[in-house]
């Protein structure tokens, strides 16, 4: 299933935050959003997973959702947003439960996505005494579950510690790898974006305008950190947000 | 290079601030305090007229036991506890609920919760005489009318502290409002209710005693009115330790509740 977003343009209490945003995103690629904080990032995934209605212009799906698909706009925030109450199974289950399947198949789709997710041993345990790293894993567990058409992912590292990010992106790519997926995601950092994206799409300051766009043909499991061509991508978009986020933040100086 | 040696230790300025349980601190408290009151009026140093003694009042409780009179008084004042409380905390939950959910209630209601919170219940027991007659049934609409209210405003402002990045998630998977409500919004609401009713079960104490002075038979409160108009201060005590006792049950018994249900938090 792809998604076509034609013409985005949204306002907060008449304040542009988007403008005039054209984009597509197709089946089977990762598609990364980057540009400076507060040009609408965010805002952009919420229209497109329909928690917020656009201003103007419209988003479309293209085709329909894989077979089995319980949610096709399925999120990964970046607070993890898991249920404090609700064991690691249980938080899994809860997204299952309103679809009326047979508790065994609840039981074998959880079983399925843990060990998608190298999580098995943590099952029965509660948010609480989990990693950050570990909560992460969690909710994608959780979105993994509903055979998401496409994953909606807001700065899902932001929160960790580096290491910890350079072994959730491992994993993602061993989860990309194994099954394409397609993804929006969200990011401050560059070299998550190269890593991780096929297409990745820069905007500009609020309100954000697309500013550039970089395709990197590369596979996946074939990018290195630091290798040669996706330094050179990260350098040019670097020198354009650059710009972008110094200009960005003159603004806020001058407007108090 | 400086010697180490010559340095002082960095003074601790931590600690605190972080409540740990010591189990033996408040039964300690008691016991001085009626060990100092049992040897004050032993000695003199307190008068008779003062204080009764500790340990008379524990006689008198004895007494109480043996003739059967303790459970003919505390069983119509447990019972009348626990229908009162449990018709007020189920309608503040389900009222403080809706507020908290529903932006058009919330507007109409928070006003009249507002209005009728500061009326000192106990004054309409007249007028609830007349609504339901003098039985039982007036004594229990006090007591529920009392513990309403501060359940009421417990409850709602528990709803407005649920983080409102989990009830967007349950949005984002498609979930129903139904399952937000029981599976998202009623648990995360759970620890505010909690600690509401704490407050709204004294209050119900409180006005199951005003309502049996008002006209009782049995109960606690119709005891501690005829010792109290006897000037029996032992009687009295005896009375007062019970409704204490009471409030140390209901305290516990919402710490164990909160124990098992809140074993998530952090
Ligand atoms: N609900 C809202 N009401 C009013 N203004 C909002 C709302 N949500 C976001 N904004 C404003 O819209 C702009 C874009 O916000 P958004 O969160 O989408 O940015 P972002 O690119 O995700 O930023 P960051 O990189 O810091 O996460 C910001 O200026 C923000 O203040
Ligand atoms: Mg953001």
């Amino acid at each position: 299933m792809d998604l076509h977003l034609d013409q985005i343009t949204h306002r907060y209490d008449g304040a542009p935050v988007l403008d005039g945003i054209d984009l597509h995103i197709p089946t089977g690629r990762i598609v990364c959003l980057v540009g400076p904080s507060g040009c609408g990032k965010s805002t952009l995934l919420r229209l497109v997973g329909g928690l917020e209605r656009p201003s103007e212009g419209d988003i479309r799906q293209i085709g329909t959702p894989p077979d089995g698909c319980l949610n096709p706009l399925t999120y990964v925030f970046q607070d993890f947003a898991l249920l404090p109450w609700r064991t690691v199974a249980g938080n899994i289950a809860l997204v299952l439960e309103d679809h009326g399947l047979p508790k065994s198949r609840i039981d074998a789709v959880i079983t399925d996505v843990l060990a998608r997710t190298n999580l098995s041993d943590f099952r029965d345990a509660l948010p609480k005494q989990l990693s950050g790293g570990m909560k992460q894993r969690v909710a994608i567990a959780r979105a993994l579950a509903v055979e998401p058409a496409v994953l909606l992912m807001d700065e899902p590292l932001s929160a960790l510690d580096s290491q910890t990010r350079e072994l959730l992106m491992e994993d993602l790519v061993g989860l990309w790898t194994r099954q394409a997926f397609t993804a929006v995601y969200v990011t401050h950092n560059l070299d998550e974006a190269v890593r991780l994206g096929h297409r990745i799409v820069l905007l500009s300051r609020r309100p954000g305008r697309i500013r550039d766009i970089v395709e990197i043909d590369t596979d996946l499991a074939d990018r290195r950190a630091g290798q040669a061509d996706l330094e050179e991508k990260r350098a040019h978009l670097w020198s354009l947000m650059r710009d972008e986020a110094r200009a960005a933040d003159a603004e806020l100086v001058t407007h108090g | 290079m400086a010697d180490p040696k010559d340095g002082k230790p960095v003074p601790f300025r931590g600690g605190g601030f972080a409540p740990k349980p010591i189990a033996w601190m408040g039964p300690l408290v008691f016991v001085t305090l009626i060990a100092a009151m049992e040897i004050g009026t032993r000695t003199g140093v307190i008068s008779n007229l003062t204080l009764p003694r500790p340990s008379a009042v524990l006689m008198t409780f004895v007494s109480l036991w043996d003739t059967g009179l303790l459970w003919k008084h505390v069983v119509p004042s447990l019972s009348r506890l626990a229908v009162g409380a449990a018709l007020g905390a189920t309608a503040g939950i389900g009222v403080g609920l809706t507020i908290g959910l529903f932006s058009h209630i919330r507007a109409g209601l928070v006003p009249v919760i507002a209005a009728i919170f500061p009326i000192p219940k106990i004054a309409l027991l007249p007028l609830f005489v007349i609504w339901f007659g003098i039985d039982e049934a007036s004594k229990y609409a006090l007591i529920a009318f009392g513990t309403f209210t501060p359940t009421v405003v417990a409850t709602y402002g528990a709803v407005d502290s649920v983080d409102r990045g989990l009830i967007r998630m349950g949005q984002s998977f498609g979930l129903s409002g139904l399952s937000i409500l029981r599976k998202i919004v009623l648990p995360g609401a759970l620890p505010g209710i909690l600690s509401g009713l704490r407050v709204s079960l004294a209050i119900a104490i409180i006005l199951l005693v005003a309502a049996e002075m008002l006209g009782a038979e049995y109960g606690i409160g119709a005891y501690i009115l005829e010792a109290g108009s006897l000037y029996d201060l032992e009687r009295l005590f005896a009375g007062v330790t019970i409704l204490s006792l009471l409030g140390v049950g209901v305290n516990w018994t919402i710490g164990r509740i909160e124990r098992r249900v809140l074993r998530w938090r952090v």
